[in-house]
């Protein structure tokens, strides 16, 4: 049912958006690799005046086992406000949830009980098949014009191309294909968009044979893998431009784009580099801007082309290899492994996850293209097995991986499983599962929040994976207006 | 064309230039995405005429039909339609595709004209519109043809005063929230109106057929 005043959740600008109250309730996608229980979403109570504080609050179970849940995200948010296609009627308050390994949909409503969210749809595969041709859905983004899913795979037995299909976001059903024209893109993963100039960004990983069953060696080592960036034009749904990191670079995954919409920058990480285990963050730019990316170019009408340019490196850490899982035993160093990052709403912050090294970065991205170190914290990790300060004689397994922020940029969530299989690769005594809290100071430094470790049993046996924040967080929101 | 009239197609510009979906958002978006007022005002003619070009297909429809059909059949049949075009808006959840936040000035007019029709701007004023008698007497071919031409006028001047009146709104909003209310204003005003429009159309489609009914 449609409101009679905008969603309170709905933000114009990312800069009104800072000021919105405390999420109250987080919700983790949790997996059982074993599939023999069903996948779930588990409600997380994180406000800290509660009494169950840190806690496992709500359960809601999957019909079906073996989905992998894996990135979700919200049906509406504050794009809904941009005004060539008003829709700030529509509420925030279902969850749209994917399967990776089964291709089905789920659409879950959180209103009803914020705590105990009920399955209000289920697609089956064969309905993302026959309306977009994809399958293993990945990303969910609500956009100006309806829900966004990437998939990483094809249909009816093809491995690919992975792409992107655009759902309703009022009946939840598959619209169809988004691409009119995909250029050569053929590997999916990751996408966002600058909303103020109708650019879509595409990052790529690989197709379903490439990664269901974990990292194969001799497609990372014959870099295979994907490594480079796509730009589409958002509003003709065609390719632009390719631009490639070079092939030593290989998975380039998450995709943070400022959320000022003027602006036209953002950072990609890559997984590894084959030439030394190093990982990177890259900045996406207009070539020739170097001055913070205010869109000066395109208002001038001289858009350069895209170009991307690194700017961090993160150099692997040499190891014992008697310490070292099989797979980086002739490697005698365990790799960083930055399979997330995120960037605070007012673009000024960005945190980084080392899943190998058990290290979650922080740095101060005010001028994008020199980005300074705040922070850092050692948790988990294949060799450090770091314990967290509630239980310290716990050797923790998995590192930070996803990372998500309140949209004031001042709480820190992370959850330490990756995808299965390739947990089971770097991690083969068992990942475990947790999920952390960390206090960031405005000013650089961030703190691990004692009082918040839900681990271990708390998750029924099942590996946790992406965190969404109730009434929507830094990765989840994007904005027409400065 | 009394003077009410004029006034209430005046009165109608201005609750279209009201609504946010209706250009003046966009405006002041523009304006923001590009730092500079003069965005914001450059973008408003296109809007004008975009939403002019769709108030003027139903003025001159309804000209030319009235100036051949008794204006008791034009205002039934087009009273129907809208309570037809009403029930549509009030029930359908369909919503705007293929734009974006770059256009072009010839695209912003296109967006304008589909984003005002798909609304049923012009459909909203066929209740003045039909009020007023039809423009010339049902004699022969050569009345008919004079009578259509000075129809077409009346809906072009219509179409002229309601725009005006549409524009004017729509720029003082978009102005006074770049430069002094801001953004956060959609937070608590933006209430949705295009629920109270497809009531307001359904209620002008009854309120056109009963009052063609009983004259």
């Amino acid at each position: 049912m449609a409101l009679w005043k905008p969603d309170p959740s709905f933000y114009p600008s990312p800069r009104q958006a800072v000021s919105a109250p405390p999420e109250k309730l987080a919700y983790l996608a949790a997996f059982d690799r074993s599939a023999q229980q069903p996948d779930a979403i588990a409600v997380l109570d994180v406000d800290p005046d509660s009494g169950r504080y840190g806690q496992v609050v709500g359960w809601t179970d999957m019909p079906y086992v073996g989905d992998e849940l894996h990135h979700f995200g919200w049906n509406a948010c504050s794009s809904a406000l941009c005004p060539y296609a008003p829709h700030p009627h529509v509420e925030r308050r279902y969850l749209i949830v994917p399967g990776l390994r089964s291709s089905r949909l789920y659409v879950i409503d959180t209103k009803s009980d914020p705590r105990q969210p009920e399955i209000v749809k289920v697609l089956e595969p064969e309905e993302l098949a026959k309306q977009a041709g994809y399958s293993r859905p990945h990303t969910i983004h609500c956009g100006p014009e309806g829900i966004y899913v990437s998939a990483l795979g094809g249909a009816d037995g093809n491995d690919g191309p992975g792409g992107i299909a655009l759902l309703d976001h009022n009946t939840f059903e598959v619209l169809g294909r988004w691409e009119l024209d995909r250029g050569p893109q053929y590997l999916a993963y990751d996408f966002w968009w600058h909303l103020g100039h109708d650019t879509l960004i595409t990052s790529e990983w690989g197709t379903p044979s490439m990664v269901e069953d974990g990292l194969v060696g001799e497609l990372l080592l014959g870099r295979k893998y994907g490594h480079a960036l796509h730009f589409f034009d958002l509003r003709k749904r065609r390719h632009q431009q390719t631009v490639d990191l070079g092939d030593q670079y290989q998975m380039a995954l998450e995709l943070r784009p400022a959320h000022d919409p003027t602006k036209e920058y953002g950072f990609a990480s890559v997984v590894v580099s084959v030439e030394d285990l190093s990982a990177s963050i890259w900045l996406w730019h207009r070539e020739g801007d170097r001055s913070g990316s205010h869109g000066a170019a395109s208002r001038a009408g001289t858009v350069g082309q895209w170009a991307a340019t690194k700017v961090i490196d993160i150099p692997a850490e040499p190891a014992d290899p008697a310490l070292l899982p099989p797979i980086l035993q002739p490697f005698g160093a365990v790799p960083p492994l930055v399979t997330d990052i995120d960037l605070t709403v007012d673009d000024k912050t960005l945190y980084v996850s080392c899943w190998g090294t058990g290290e979650l970065l922080q740095y101060d991205v005010s001028d994008p293209f020199k980005p300074v170190k705040t922070g850092s914290v050692r948790i988990g990790g294949i060799v450090g097995r770091v314990p967290h300060p509630a239980a310290p004689d716990q050797p923790l397994r998995g590192g930070p991986q996803m990372v998500e922020l309140s949209r004031d940029g001042r709480r820190v969530y992370v959850t330490n499983s990756l995808y299965g299989s390739w947990d089971d690769q770097f991690y083969p005594e068992g990942v475990g599962a947790w999920a952390i809290k960390l206090d960031a100071d405005p000013n650089g430094g961030m703190s691990l929040d004692e009082r918040f470790f839900p681990n271990g049993d708390d998750f029924r046996g099942r590996r946790v994976h992406q965190v969404r924040l109730q009434g929507g967080d830094a990765s989840s929101d994007s904005y027409c207006y400065p | 064309m009394t003077g009410w009239q004029w006034l209430a197609l005046a009165g109608l510009g201005a609750f279209h230039g009201l609504n946010p979906g209706m250009g003046w958002l966009f405006a002041v978006a523009i304006g923001l995405q590009e730092r500079s007022r003069t965005a914001l005002l450059r973008a408003l003619p296109p809007i004008a005429a975009g939403h002019a070009a769709s108030v003027l297909v139903v003025a001159g429809l309804v000209g030319v039909f009235q100036s051949v059909l008794a204006t008791r059949f034009v205002a039934i049949g087009g009273g129907v339609v809208l309570v037809g075009f009403g029930l549509w808006r009030a029930l359908s959840k369909r919503h705007f595709r293929w734009a974006g936040m770059r256009l072009s000035p010839v695209q912003l007019i296109s967006w304008s004209f589909l984003m005002s029709s798909i609304h049923g701007a012009g459909l909203m004023l066929l209740p003045v519109l039909v009020a007023g008698p039809a423009p010339a007497g049902m004699a022969g071919m050569h009345d008919h043809l004079a009578a259509a031409g000075a129809s077409l006028w009346t809906g072009l001047a219509a179409t002229a005063v309601h725009t005006v009146a549409m524009v004017a709104v729509a720029g003082v909003i978009a102005t006074v929230v770049y430069e002094v209310v801001g953004l956060s204003i959609l937070r608590s005003a933006w209430i949705n109106l295009d629920r109270l429009w497809a009531y307001a159309l359904v209620g002008a489609g009854v309120a056109t057929v009963a009052v063609a009914v009983s004259s």
